[in-house]
């Protein structure tokens, strides 16, 4: 990691159990000043235990948590420079929206009449203000979820903590809130961590993920990076659509490394850590980084039988029989395709990839 | 809040409003039967003439309002004067009533709050354990702690064994014993509905306000409290209302000098010495009493609803 950014989170080695039940095994991760980190897993990962142990809400069993270098395991909720939007955003329902933005800032020490100024300013970046006098039972459910987030925004805190925030709108208005989201993120400069178990959101919006499962760190990176180098079959699995084949690799020489897949299909790929010759593995490769064509290339080329044909809208997604059994998916973009007719099901194609589009998973 | 209820309920059809009449029916009668009919006899007795032997004659006088507020002399023929003994017996009632409750809330208030955050499943017990002394009649448990309190009773004993006080605590016959016989006799109508309304609340929003730099305190303050405050009232006019016309704790515990507005009703209506359309009148006026005191806790209720 480059030791000019400041970690803002350092969570240590931190343990998390519920009588026996072990919720997070071990997990170190840095989070770094002004990054919009994302925790990414699926349900009952231990997403919410991890932000809520940064939170102050649960105890660390073990390990350590520390913000800005200095051990907070022990400080009370009240007592931490982070504020939280909440799941179902937990608005105070007898205050207005304006008393409950001001709230954080009133317990900070400011007069009310400082604190009503300030959250009127966070109403106005969340595009609210129309609304500071009404209770949150009065608003829908995107304009409470825009109340919380001012809310905790206000008191400016150094982390900011989002445990799921847009899963309860709908497709639409998500959208948008990602969008508005990322952006208060880079006008705020403040470092937000985010929790989601929707890949495609996390991948929309994050500067680096960590996807988690089972109370497990599985990989940590950039979207780009997890996206096109899974480190594992859950990573590849979880994160975007891939094909998942079974290999046995034969011989590896320059980085690379030959195998063959069910039906005696050769490939040649880039060679992975802790992957040897003889190695049974899977390889992972994503639909749209194969071609489909009635003719053979001259690198790894396989051939098949097309099944069906899936319309979705920008894209086709093509599946294939391919020869000795395994079945792959090919993704062709409308644009990409042009004006070449389709390969009707039934019909015999190959499936042509370059050596750098696959990847070899190290279980 | 107040503005979706309301606007939920008139959204009945057409077709449930013709049932309604006849599917409050029941209410309607145990309302008429058990509330409206007997007030009415009240009314009516308040206003007759006292027979002396206890009952009333069917002669309409004003007389036992008179005796209420105004002292006419002995014989009944110097100026009124206004009459202080009874206006005393109600204010002293009220105090002790008053203190009952504010005792019952200090005690009833962290009760409730300590059932209602026991895990799933345990919560039941605790409640189940609250009530377990209520199962034995008022009448014995006021007199139980009447020897509970006595000078020569286990609790000065133990005090005096440990060596806490040189000599007996006079608590027995004191406004003190009254106070704590009235908050023992009614605790439970504190704790349940304040159980009630903590259960509902939702914790989250504690929280969030620690979230957001509140302490402990002001998190009960600002957040807690507010949420639950209708469980609070509930609690506070449950014991408050029984308390005022309470007779038994009084009698037991406070001695002569301790009369309050129950006893006064209950000599009324006990006996030869009795005075019936004094003790309606004397009741009359206690319903009045604690209807006003609804009625302005209610209006501004209202009020606090409509700021919305
Ligand atoms: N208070 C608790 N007691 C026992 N187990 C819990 C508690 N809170 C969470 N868990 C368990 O810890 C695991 C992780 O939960 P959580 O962090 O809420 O997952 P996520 O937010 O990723 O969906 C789950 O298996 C859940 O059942
Ligand atoms: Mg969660």
């Amino acid at each position: 990691m480059n030791d000019t950014v400041e970690i803002a989170v350092d969570v240590r080695d931190a343990i998390k159990r519920y009588g026996d039940f072990t919720a997070l095994q071990k997990i170190s991760l840095g989070i770094r000043d002004n990054e919009f980190f994302t925790l990414l897993g699926p349900s009952g990962c231990g997403k919410t235990t991890l932000l809520r142990m940064i939170a102050g809400f649960e105890d660390v069993t073990e390990g350590g948590i520390y913000l800005f270098g200095d051990e907070i395991k022990t400080l009370p909720p009240h007592k931490r420079p982070v504020n939280t939007v909440f799941q179902n955003y937990a608005l105070f329902p007898h205050m207005t929206v304006l008393e409950n933005v001001g709230f954080g800032l009133e317990m900070k020490g400011s007069s009310r009449k400082d604190a009503a100024k300030r959250a009127g300013e966070m109403l106005d970046l969340v595009q609210l203000s129309q609304f500071a006098k009404r209770k949150p039972a009065q608003l829908s459910g995107g304009q409470q979820q825009r109340v919380a987030l001012a809310r905790a925004l206000a008191p400016s805190p150094k982390v900011l903590l989002l445990d799921e925030p847009l899963s309860a709108l709908d497709l639409k208005l998500r959208k948008a809130m990602q969008i508005e989201l990322k952006h208060i993120q880079r006008e705020t400069g403040i470092t937000f961590i985010f929790v989601t178990h929707d890949q495609e959101e996390a991948l929309t919006m994050s500067d680096r993920i960590a996807v988690m499962s089972a109370g497990e760190l599985q990989q940590l990176g950039a979207p780009r990076d997890i996206y096109e180098h899974p480190r594992n079959m859950f990573v590849a699995d979880f994160i975007g659509d891939t094909n998942l084949l079974e290999v046995s690799v034969d011989k590896i020489t320059d980085g690379r490394a030959q195998c063959h897949i069910g039906g005696g299909h050769e490939l040649i790929c880039d060679a992975v850590d802790g992957v040897s010759v003889g190695a049974s593995v899977h390889l992972s490769v994503r639909p749209e980084r194969l071609v489909l064509s009635d003719q053979a290339s001259d690198g790894n080329s396989l051939k098949g039988t097309v099944t069906e044909n899936i319309y979705i809208g920008t894209d086709i997604s093509t599946m294939l029989d391919l020869e000795g059994g395994p079945k792959i998916t090919v993704r062709t973009s409308n644009t990409e395709r042009g004006n070449k007719r389709l390969i009707e099901p039934g019909s015999p194609a190959f499936v042509n990839m370059e050596a750098g589009a696959a990847r070899l998973l190290v279980d | 809040m107040a503005g979706g209820a309301a606007s939920g309920g008139s959204a009945a059809s057409d077709t449930y409003k013709e049932a309604r009449h006849w599917l409050l029916m029941p209410s309607w009668l145990v309302l008429g039967f058990f509330v409206f009919a007997p007030v009415c006899v009240m009314v009516i007795y308040s206003f007759l003439t006292k027979e002396f032997r206890g009952g009333v004659i069917w002669e309409p006088t004003l007389a036992a309002y008179d005796q209420f507020f105004f002292d006419r002399g002995l014989f009944g023929d110097s100026d009124p004067t206004l009459q202080w003994t009874y206006i005393e017996i109600f204010w002293r009632s009220i105090w002790q009533a008053g203190l009952a409750t504010i005792m019952s809330l200090l005690i009833g208030f962290p009760t409730a709050y300590f059932i209602a955050t026991r895990p799933d499943g345990t919560r039941a017990l605790w409640v189940f354990l609250i009530t377990i002394p209520y199962w034995v009649n008022l009448l014995i448990r006021t007199v139980s702690m009447k020897f509970l309190l006595r000078d020569e009773g286990p609790m000065n004993d133990a005090l005096l064994n440990i060596g806490l006080i040189g000599e007996p605590l006079q608590i027995i016959n004191t406004n003190l014993a009254v106070q704590l016989g009235l908050f023992y006799s009614y605790l439970p109508f504190m704790v349940l509905p304040i159980y009630a309304s903590i259960e509902r609340y939702n914790f989250t929003m504690s929280e969030a306000a620690a979230d957001l730099y509140a302490t402990k305190f002001t998190t009960l303050r600002r957040i807690v409290l507010p949420a639950v405050k209708p469980g609070v009232i509930a609690g506070c006019i449950l014991v408050f209302v029984p308390s005022l016309g309470a007779f038994l704790a009084p009698d037991l515990l406070g001695g002569a000098k301790n009369f309050m507005i129950g006893s006064l009703i209950e000599e009324q209506f006990k006996g030869n010495a009795g005075n019936w359309p004094f003790g309606a009148a004397a009741s009359m006026i206690l319903l009045s009493m604690v209807l006003v005191l609804l009625l302005i806790f209610a209006q501004q209720q209202r009020r606090a609803g409509a700021a919305t």
